[in-house]
């Protein structure tokens, strides 16, 4: 099983971070559990985990969403999915992750994270690190869709 | 100076100074790299990330601090490493503030006003 206390943190850092940074509200939809390693989305990043538990998170959008959520978050139009929009995708995972890891330190979960890598491409796939479940949970915005999925390996 | 290794973040610190009237903005996608700028470039503040490959936004602080020309330099840390024990280390390595990362662009402005000379 996979603990809901490890997981919440990062669906409400998600929530907090792109409201903070690009004035966009998102609300969850009902988390599965992934069976695959297919993205669903256009453009994605991945984090590593380290610390009281091992894993990983990745952040996955749909094209039209990010390249709104950029527009918001730069403060100028984005058409295309291009280098810029990509990055963001990166800089939003690095954030909703260290987000997450400072609410679990409140707990006394202690983790840290590594650097993004940013994948994209119709048909994509993300490999998570962790040998546990991965978690995916949909959210959406008046932009369009994105999800957030979490996997670990178990905590010490 | 803003150093990050996201071009996102690095565009969204460099308008919220353009915005505070700095006029010129210059940009290093890690430490090593805004330590080699520092070399040929005068600058009045550095806004740095902390998690950069190449070399860290701590270690570009502790390099500053030990430079003679650079040491007095206000260097606001904006970061997503934001537990504690990351706060007390940049504090040791003489940070001039810290801003955590998701940050609305008034706080960002009011961190700078702290530790900005007036006028």
């Amino acid at each position: 099983m996979m603990d809901v206390k490890l997981i919440n943190p990062f669906l409400v850092a998600a929530m907090h971070v792109l409201k903070t940074m690009a004035q966009v509200d998102a609300k969850p939809g009902r988390p599965f559990l992934k069976k695959d390693d297919l993205a669903i989305g256009d453009v994605s990043a991945i984090i590593g985990i380290t610390g009281a538990a091992k894993g990983s998170m990745a952040l996955i959008f749909t094209e039209q969403c990010i390249k709104d959520i950029a527009s918001n978050l730069l403060g100028e139009p984005f058409t295309e999915l291009n280098h810029e929009v990509r990055d963001a995708v990166g800089e939003l995972t690095n954030m909703i992750c260290g987000d997450a890891r400072r609410r679990l330190a409140e707990d006394g979960f202690i983790l840290q994270a590594g650097i993004p890598t940013i994948v994209g491409g119709k048909g994509h796939t993300i490999t998570h690190i962790a040998s546990g479940p991965c978690l995916a949970v949909p959210f959406t915005t008046s932009q369009g869709s994105f999800m957030v999925e979490v996997a670990f390996s178990g905590s010490t | 100076m803003v150093v990050d290794d996201f071009s996102t973040m690095r565009r969204i610190v460099r308008k919220i100074l353009k915005d505070l009237q700095f006029r010129e903005v210059i940009e290093a996608e890690n430490g090593l790299a805004a330590l080699r700028l520092l070399e040929s470039n005068k600058v009045d503040l550095i806004v740095s990330d902390w998690n950069m490959p190449m070399m860290t936004g701590l270690e570009l602080l502790k390099r500053v601090r030990a430079d003679e020309r650079l040491k007095g330099l206000p260097f606001l840390m904006v970061t997503a490493e934001a537990q504690k024990e990351n706060i007390i280390e940049a504090i040791q390595a003489k940070v001039s503030n810290y801003v955590i990362k998701p940050f609305s662009a008034a706080v960002l402005a009011e961190k700078l006003a702290k530790i900005l000379p007036q006028g």
